[in-house]
């Protein structure tokens, strides 16, 4: 079977955003990106089904401006076999994403999809959701262990009271947690190995769907900053400090 | 202008999360009803009665819903949606969950995880680890929104509304609960709680948790971890606090041998008081804490519990 995983181009996750002072978006410019985090381990989770032979072919999908390729390009040199880039410079909200990998669904006919559980920059975790409701296939998000018994896929999620294992009918959707997997690195065999491996440009366009903003961003502000606080000397001046100033306990 | 709230509740008691939805429903302001779906679950139904601001429950009540399922919970919420000017839940597991599937059945973008609303169409929420603070405007007809519930009060009781039963949504049979494995604790839940005594890598074993366990009961609050703690082994998962894990703001959080990473920050940086004890006086978390003590934590953390 076909797998599909689909990888953001993000900001690198031990990189502090900061705001432009004009208030209109953060400052992107001159920044190091990555592959969004989960996203990695999105890619090592359907390439190890394939090594284990239950998945034939991995195909990596981005969607974004050109320099997506390079994001591509590392999900390659991770183990996918090939990749499509679904490319527009439009501003994309997780619907338009779940709308647009739908399409690229419906062309590539995978059995399975994986993407992330959330991208670390917009923090929305919607993509996965979105994607399965629109393809009318069930989901299982927050996947720390997958399973594929035959027609079926077997998830263990992390919910907020422990663990919880759902049994999906493929064709499904999974977004995934950390505790998935540990991606592997990427080797200079690999990556000059994936210079070689194909990546299909589709213009955005040329899928059907509308990508007219469906929210507006009306301001983006820093955070309060918290007040610096002082250092203790010792338990017991941190318990009268407690008790006396902040009176907490 | 009438909201939908859709609950979460164990069958008797409605979640604080679901509570603090209420409370932000409250500010969009008009009409707010409560879907509670769920299997044998009148308790709750009568509880989301009482809470104050609730006008109408409408009650579910089938086998299908005993577990929260996305696909049919998500069925469910868009059949009635449509009579809504907003449809909101908590930002837990189970809303995270579901929530989305209903945004894209509807066709209309959702807005996630807001901490506060500037306007009946107007949200703010965090991005970036919760480094940025977007304010966001949906312009779709119907605003589909989670609502983190460390951002809001808790909803209280006196209110009187009525309950009404709907019908079961379309089943969705592709999907199946195999089994739950839920962490048991007496302890309060992590994102209720008032205080948090919180390890992280310092702790050097799961063992060694016990030391947090003692200072967390001495003060009733809850136990918490950063992700190297959860990694390593040391406790289960559902205890991670962070950008991936649970976003916490209680009156007091202890972090004891955590470094303070960006992606933990992210859970806890709007806690009121925050206490850091970590041996490396450069370790980030001093930077956000109120009172810093740099010291060895298996000194210091058993003479804290006995002095308290």
């Amino acid at each position: 079977m076909k797998a599909l995983v689909a990888v953001k181009r993000v900001i690198d996750y031990n990189l502090k955003a900061r705001v432009k002072s004009d208030g209109s978006d953060v400052d992107l410019a001159g920044v190091k990106m990555s592959m969004n985090p989960f996203d990695e381990i999105a890619v090592e989770e359907a390439v190890r089904l394939k090594e284990a032979g239950v998945v034939t072919e991995v195909v990596a999908v981005s969607i974004g401006v050109a320099a997506c390729a390079e994001t591509l390009r590392t999900a390659m040199a991770l183990g996918a076999d090939r990749a499509v880039l679904v490319e527009t410079a439009a501003e994309l909200e997780p619907l338009h994403v779940a709308k647009l990998l739908k399409a690229v669904a419906d062309k590539e006919q995978p059995q399975l999809v994986f993407l992330g559980k959330q991208a670390i920059d917009d923090d929305a975790g919607q993509t996965g959701q979105m994607l399965a409701a629109l393809l009318r296939w069930p989901q299982a998000t927050f996947a720390s262990k997958v399973s594929v018994n035959g027609g079926a896929v077997e998830v263990t999620r992390e919910v907020d009271g422990g663990l919880e294992t759902l049994a999906l009918d493929l064709p499904a959707v999974v977004t995934v947690d950390l505790r998935l997997n540990s991606p592997r690195y990427v080797t200079l065999p690999s990556i000059m190995k994936a210079k070689k491996k194909v990546i299909d440009t589709l213009p955005a366009e040329t899928l059907g769907v509308s990508l007219a903003p469906r929210t507006q961003v009306l301001k983006v502000s820093e955070p309060k900053a918290r007040a610096g606080g002082i250092k203790v000397a010792d338990v017991a001046a941190l318990i009268d400090k407690l008790k006396n100033e902040a009176k907490v306990i | 202008m009438t909201t939908l709230v859709i609950a979460e509740h164990d069958n008797t008691s409605i979640k604080g999360a679901t509570r603090a939805a209420i409370t932000a429903a409250l500010q969009v302001g008009g009409d707010i009803h409560v879907l509670l779906a769920g299997h044998q679950c009148s308790g709750a139904a009568s509880t989301a009665a009482g809470i104050a601001g609730v006008a109408k429950v409408l009650v579910a009540d089938a086998p299908a819903y005993a577990h929260p399922l996305a696909e049919s919970l998500a069925a469910l919420v868009v059949n009635l949606a449509r009579d809504y000017s907003h449809v909101m839940t908590g930002a837990t597991a189970v809303g995270k969950n579901f929530m989305p599937r209903v945004a894209a059945q509807l066709d209309v973008a959702q807005i996630s995880d807001i901490t506060a609303v500037e306007a009946p169409d107007t949200f703010v929420r965090t991005i970036y680890a919760g480094n940025a603070l977007a304010t966001v405007k949906a312009l779709d007809a119907i605003k589909v929104v989670t609502v983190r519930g460390s951002a809001f009060e808790a909803a209280g009781d006196g209110g009187a509304a009525a309950i009404e039963p709907v019908p079961e949504g379309p089943a969705f049979p592709a999907a199946r609960l195999v089994r739950e494995e839920l962490t048991k604790s007496e302890r309060p839940e992590l994102t209720a709680a008032r205080v948090i005594v919180s390890g992280g890598r310092g702790l050097g074993s799961g063992e060694n948790f016990h030391l947090l366990d003692k200072l967390a009961d001495k003060l009733g609050g809850a136990v918490g971890a950063s992700r190297a703690a959860v990694d390593a082994g040391y406790v289960p998962n559902d205890y991670q606090v962070g950008q991936t894990g649970k976003i916490v703001a209680p009156d007091l959080y202890i972090a004891v041998g955590i470094s303070g990473a960006i992606q933990h920050l992210a859970g806890m940086k709007d806690s009121k008081l925050i206490v850091a004890i970590n041996k490396d006086a450069e370790a980030p978390i001093f930077e956000v804490a109120d009172y810093g003590l740099v010291a060895d934590l298996f000194q210091a953390v058993p003479e804290l519990t006995a002095a308290l």
